[in-house]
């Protein structure tokens, strides 16, 4: 179907374009941008007037609990919940039940997700068989099925041989691997290491647990030129490491979650286990040292880091709670929110989550690479419509997804978020659509 | 609403669970001593009860072992004339793998009024008290390395009955500061009463440098730590750290950090020993001191039966 979106303010950070005008699609791609030719004859136009028409936003941390709960419906449920939150792509970690780490597994997570027809689903393969950190998987079959990129998930590679092999073949293809850096020892606590674990008595987790990790991934990067993405960097020391490797010229790039963007953990308050995340929630100075470089790009995107958990794993102890929280509904207004409070124009802040993504994922996209994140002119039509100004308290109840916990809950935190999305368009069809 | 109010506090400011000892305003820690101290009389009489808590029930969930914890709250229940139900839940409903909630929802349905909760890990009598009926009141015996509150209390009542006044104190605390739950309850508690100068001892894996966040003086010398102090609190080294990666040997332990006579020359001439029991003689404190002249480490379990009835009594008293 033909569709005009008439009269938005259309934001494109990777061309900077914002200015007032319309979009017209036809067959699944953008055909006319800014001013539609006359002749065009939409079969259906959404009034856009007041909203902003972006890109559709790529997600580099989610899970969709696929292999495993099938019988939940939860690949639906969680790309309806993308939908929902203006995300048309995204990409999944491999640390399903079982792992990813075999071509058919993959084949059927596509298969099963293009019949849905929501967002893009872009798996990663498992770096490692059953991610036990042994045996390489079979990279370049995976590839073939559709992996992006490989990854441990939350799972370390304890044994630095195997991650210096896995480096080497990986970099024989050219594939990205994705690692959270964080050292397996140092790891295992339950809240950042510091003042608040500390007085509650809950196991710590050190800086140095992810310093230690950047450290050897670095010394690896050197030695074998693999591309490497770091996942969910959560402190300043972090920071300042991935900051040093690009200005080496090291070829990394790294995300931060909107949990650690946003939250500190003084938000654990009373144990309060919609606050275990992992990486942990750190301090202030590690909060504003994320920001920041968020905002100067040496964090490449923001992620939701979006894990589904249900209420009886959340209804335990702190210590005992399964880590994760809802995150692919609360992506946009997260990102807003960031953007206004670091008084940042709506292209650099919505960059983030579009065309830096993009980036991130580079040729593992194929044809994709060079209009998904972007708006452009015989590109796919994967856009966001969304009301900027709309402000609202958000309640876990409320989510699509099957994980009602998040630590951004208005009971929790007392604020309200921005920007609503009003339609949210895949490959041209309406994926979803605000009652 | 989690992060509002303290979840011990009704709206009036009232205690009615007592899950930690950080953030209770110093009147009211006074209070729970004072009404401990009217108790004390009635563990002399020859009948030793009140009727302060006839007709209710107190549940004691153990979800940890404990004897002398739990023998000492089932006494304290008792004198205020309750019916105790002992659950030993680490041997019944979660090895059934009935979880937690579900365990209190069932108790809760038997009626219970009061819990008295131990626990494994930090911060799961808060769970209980913010999930359990809003007539059930929740007493926190020991969460994690947390808190124990009620040791905090019987460790201020002790320190008040010796020493009277808390403002001009040194207090060295010595051990296993980063694993023990008494620590924390004893490091608050002091700070509240207004102890100038609070000292947490041990060696550099069970005294982190994080503690000093807490308003402690750290000291990784022992003859540093518990010079000219008023009150030694020596903490239980449990078994399984006497030896691995936090420390090589109990042996090596006592050298430095065990209490002997002549390292307690160290400190005031009237300093009083205490220690929350079971004491491991020999690892953490030689004979010679725990059944010294300035030990008071067994008045220091007669004192906790009056704070636990202080306790009950108080939070039984105040609605939700």
């Amino acid at each position: 179907m033909k569709i005009l979106i008439s009269n938005g303010r259309i934001v494109d950070p990777a061309s900077g374009r914002d200015e007032r005008g319309d979009v017209a699609i036809a067959a699944g791609r953008i055909v006319a941008l800014g001013r539609v030719p006359g002749d065009f004859q939409p079969g259906r136009v959404i009034d856009a007037a007041g909203h902003v028409v972006a890109p559709g936003l790529v997600d580099l941390a989610t899970r969709l609990r696929e292999p495993g709960h099938e019988h939940e419906g939860m690949l639906e449920s969680e790309l309806n919940a993308a939908a929902a939150g203006g995300v048309t792509s995204l990409v999944c970690l491999p640390d399903t039940d079982p792992p990813l780490d075999e071509p058919g597994l993959v084949e059927m997570l596509k298969f099963r997700a293009r019949k849905l027809s929501l967002a893009r689903v872009f798996p990663l393969g498992a770096l490692t068989r059953g991610l036990a950190g042994e045996a390489l998987t079979e990279m370049a079959e995976l590839t073939e099925a559709g992996c992006v990129g490989f990854s441990q998930a939350e799972v370390a590679v304890a044994d630095t041989q195997v991650l210096l092999r896995a480096l080497q073949y990986a970099a024989t293809y050219r594939y990205t691997v994705w690692l959270r850096p964080q050292d397996g020892a140092l790891g295992k606590g339950v809240a950042a290491s510091g003042a608040l674990a500390t007085r509650l008595g809950l196991s710590g987790v050190p800086v140095a647990a992810e310093t230690i990790a950047l450290h050897r991934i670095f010394e690896l990067v050197r030695a074998t030129g693999a591309p490497v993405h770091l996942c969910r960097i959560s402190s300043a020391e972090g920071v300042e490491l991935v900051r040093g490797a690009k200005a080496q010229g090291l070829p990394v790039t790294a995300d931060v979650s909107i949990n650690s963007l946003h939250l500190t953990d003084v938000d654990i308050g009373f144990f309060n286990s919609a606050m275990r995340v992992t990486p942990p929630l750190r301090g202030q100075r590690d909060r504003d040292a994320l920001r920041a470089a968020l905002a100067d790009g040496t964090l490449d995107a923001l992620v939701s880091d979006h894990t589904p958990v249900t209420p009886d794993a959340k209804h335990l102890p702190f210590g005992e709670a399964e880590p994760g929280a809802s995150g692919l509904e609360l992506l946009l207004g997260l990102t807003l929110r960031w953007g206004e409070e670091l008084k940042l124009p709506l292209v650099r802040s919505l960059a983030r989550v579009t065309s830096d993504p993009v980036r991130v994922l580079g040729d593992a996209l194929g044809s994709l690479a060079s209009s998904a994140g972007r708006l452009v002119e015989g590109g796919v039509a994967d856009l966001c419509v969304f009301d900027p100004a709309a402000r609202a308290p958000l309640r876990g109840q409320q989510l699509r997804s099957q994980g009602k916990s998040t630590p951004f809950d208005f009971e929790y935190t007392g604020f309200e978020l921005p920007g609503r999305v009003r339609a949210t368009l895949v490959a041209g069809t309406v994926a979803y659509e605000a009652r | 609403m989690l992060s509002r109010r303290h979840p011990q506090l009704n709206r009036h400011g009232e205690l009615i669970h007592l899950l930690t000892i950080e953030g209770l305003p110093r009147e009211v820690v006074h209070h729970i001593l004072d009404t401990a101290g009217t108790f004390l009389s009635v563990n002399d009489r020859d009948v030793k009860k009140v009727p302060l808590l006839r007709g209710k029930s107190v549940f004691n969930l153990f979800f940890e072992n404990s004897t002398r914890t739990r023998t000492t709250f089932e006494i304290a229940a008792k004198r205020l004339s309750a019916d105790v139900i002992n659950l030993d839940i680490a041997r019944s409903s979660t090895a059934k793998g009935e979880s937690l909630l579900d365990t209190i929802a069932n108790l809760s349905a038997m009626h219970a009024d009061m819990f008295v909760v131990r626990h494994g890990e930090s911060g799961a009598p808060f769970l209980i008290a913010q999930h359990c009926a809003p007539h059930v009141h929740v007493v926190n015996a020991g969460d994690g390395r947390h808190a124990h509150p009620t040791q905090g209390l019987l460790d201020m009542y002790t320190i008040r009955h010796y020493k009277k006044d808390f403002t001009g104190l040194t207090v060295a605390v010595v051990g296993d500061i980063v694993h023990s739950r008494v620590a924390r309850s004893d490091i608050h508690a002091l700070s509240i009463l207004g102890v100038p100068e609070i000292r947490a001892v041990g060696p550099k894996t069970l005294v982190p440098g994080d503690l000093r966040e807490m308003g402690v003086r750290v000291c990784h010398d022992m003859a540093e730590g518990i010079r000219d102090a008023d009150v030694v609190i020596m903490l239980r080294l449990q078994n399984e750290r006497m030896s691995g990666a936090m420390l090589p040997s109990a042996g090596e332990f006592f050298k430095s950090y065990g209490l002997t006579p002549q390292k307690l020359e160290l400190a005031r001439p009237d300093c009083i020993v205490m220690h929350p029991g079971p004491i491991n003689r020999g690892v953490e404190i030689d004979s010679a001191v725990a059944d010294g002249a300035h030990s008071v480490i067994l008045p220091q379990v007669t004192f906790g039966i009056a704070v636990r009835m202080a306790v009950m009594s108080i939070i039984a008293g105040n609605e939700a």
